[in-house]
């Protein structure tokens, strides 16, 4: 089926619809969860709950304020954070903020035996740093465009084509 | 506008992160609706961010769709809908004035009825006695009635879906108890509106993978019947429940567009 004809299903409640939509995105939610949390049970809790977010909320989702994909990245970074700044979350008191999802390609202990990973892994590694990090700050952790230049110290311009780069040198390797 | 100096701008990669304002988002979709080779440069970005995404997701086994849709009802049952606690003070000035007013008309009330004649309380009394008696014995039918269906229900052997509204009447709900060693379904209806005249609920048992229905008959007389719990022989492998509203006598598929409510079954 159509993404399109999905997604008016799904904001119909039609749960066949969003059966099919939980395949396509389980892993990208978790992916992203995982990154802010790092906890394996914690990103499971939490991903959970932004599938059911999603649900809850599926009549408000429009498509003119930007694509399915984007608007359950964002609900699934604000779950992320707000669960690292619950109390019970912050009895576990992890430095999160320096990490980067680089350092879980880096460190294999969960990625063992996925091809998939360790591709990335050799393509992600010939980014420069600045792209680690950008692509960081704007796809995993959602900073706006003035956040991301204030954080790397970059002109607020240059985050945009330097963005564009950073993604098309990967996107040329993957393909 | 140039195509390809708009997509070398960067900003398509920008509004698949999210970091647009909603105005710049408004007019990259705009611009989508106008050019196709737009959105399918939308998609490829789309696809590079989706695969960097999933290749840090610790995936050891994905959690089934069917525990999700538990999770979401269960999280229904037990939050329904936030109350707003914030109740102003002119409340209760209303209640005050309630109070008051029961006051007054109660010392009415007991005026009143010491002012009537005994003989007239005596007859009265009688005649509800009577009534009293009627009403006992159609409790005592119906309580007899509500112990089968009780005992039937909570059964070890039975399992229970609850079935969700949906788009045609997202307030309604109704649950399917079923006995599969006995091969028999309680369908419990009581929060299905009444169905309009011509009209009557159809259950069907459903198979997800492909989706194949079996209906399971007609919940006739549903307005008469006071319990709204029918039961219903189900040999079926079934994975999940609907009910949807058809003309009288049933239809032999169901009609969609009508599914009232739909449950999948916890394996």
């Amino acid at each position: 089926m159509e993404l399109e004809q999905l997604l008016k299903k799904f904001k119909e409640k039609d749960a066949l619809a969003f059966e099919q939509l939980y395949e396509m995105y389980y892993k990208n939610i978790l992916g992203v969860v995982f990154n802010i949390v790092r906890d394996n049970d914690v990103a499971e809790e939490v991903t959970q709950d932004v599938f059911m977010k999603a649900w809850n909320n599926a009549d408000s989702y429009n498509a003119k304020k930007g694509r399915f994909f984007t608007w359950m990245l964002n609900i699934a970074r604000n779950a992320a954070i707000d669960k690292t700044r619950s109390k019970e979350f912050n009895k576990k008191s992890k430095n999160l903020d320096a990490e980067i999802f680089v350092d879980i390609l880096q460190d294999n202990v969960s990625l063992d035996n996925r091809t998939d990973a360790i591709g990335i892994k050799a393509f992600v590694n010939k980014l420069a740093d600045t792209c680690k990090k950008l692509i960081d700050l704007l796809y995993f952790k959602g900073y706006t465009q003035k956040e991301a230049s204030e954080s790397l110290e970059i002109p607020i311009g240059t985050v945009k084509t330097r963005n564009r780069n950073c993604l098309s040198n990967l996107r040329t390797m993957i393909e | 506008m140039d195509i390809q100096e708009y997509i070398a701008s960067g900003i398509l990669e920008l509004y698949v992160a999210g970091s647009l304002s909603d105005k710049e988002n408004e007019e990259v979709y705009e611009m989508l609706l106008k050019y196709p080779e737009l959105l399918t440069e939308v998609q490829k970005i789309e696809g590079t961010v989706s695969t960097l995404t999933s290749s840090v997701a610790p995936l050891e086994k994905q959690p089934s769709f069917k525990n999700l849709l538990i999770k979401i009802i269960q999280d229904k049952e037990t939050n329904p809908k936030v109350i707003p606690i914030d109740r102003d003070r002119r409340n209760w000035i209303t209640y005050t004035g309630w109070a008051a007013s029961i006051v007054v008309g109660s010392a009415l009330l007991l005026s009143q009825i010491n002012k009537s004649s005994l003989s007239e309380e005596l007859r009265e009394t009688s005649a509800k006695n009577q009534q009293f008696q009627e009403k006992l014995k159609e409790t005592t039918n119906s309580l007899e009635t509500n112990k089968t269906l009780l005992a039937a229900i909570r059964d070890k052997n039975v399992i229970s879906i609850p079935l969700q509204g949906q788009k045609v009447s997202p307030d309604s709900y109704a649950k399917v108890y079923w006995n599969k060693s006995t091969e028999k379904i309680y369908v419990d209806v009581q929060g299905l509106p009444d169905p309009p005249k011509g009209k009557v609920y159809q259950l069907w048992s459903l198979k997800l993978n492909p989706l194949t229905p079996t209906s399971l008959g007609t919940l006739d007389n549903f307005t008469a019947d006071a319990t709204k719990i029918f039961s219903i022989t189900n040999p079926n492998e079934s994975q999940a429940f609907g009910i949807t509203l058809e003309p009288e006598g049933g239809s032999e598929s169901p009609t969609l567009e009508q599914l009232y409510t739909i449950g999948v079954v916890e394996s």
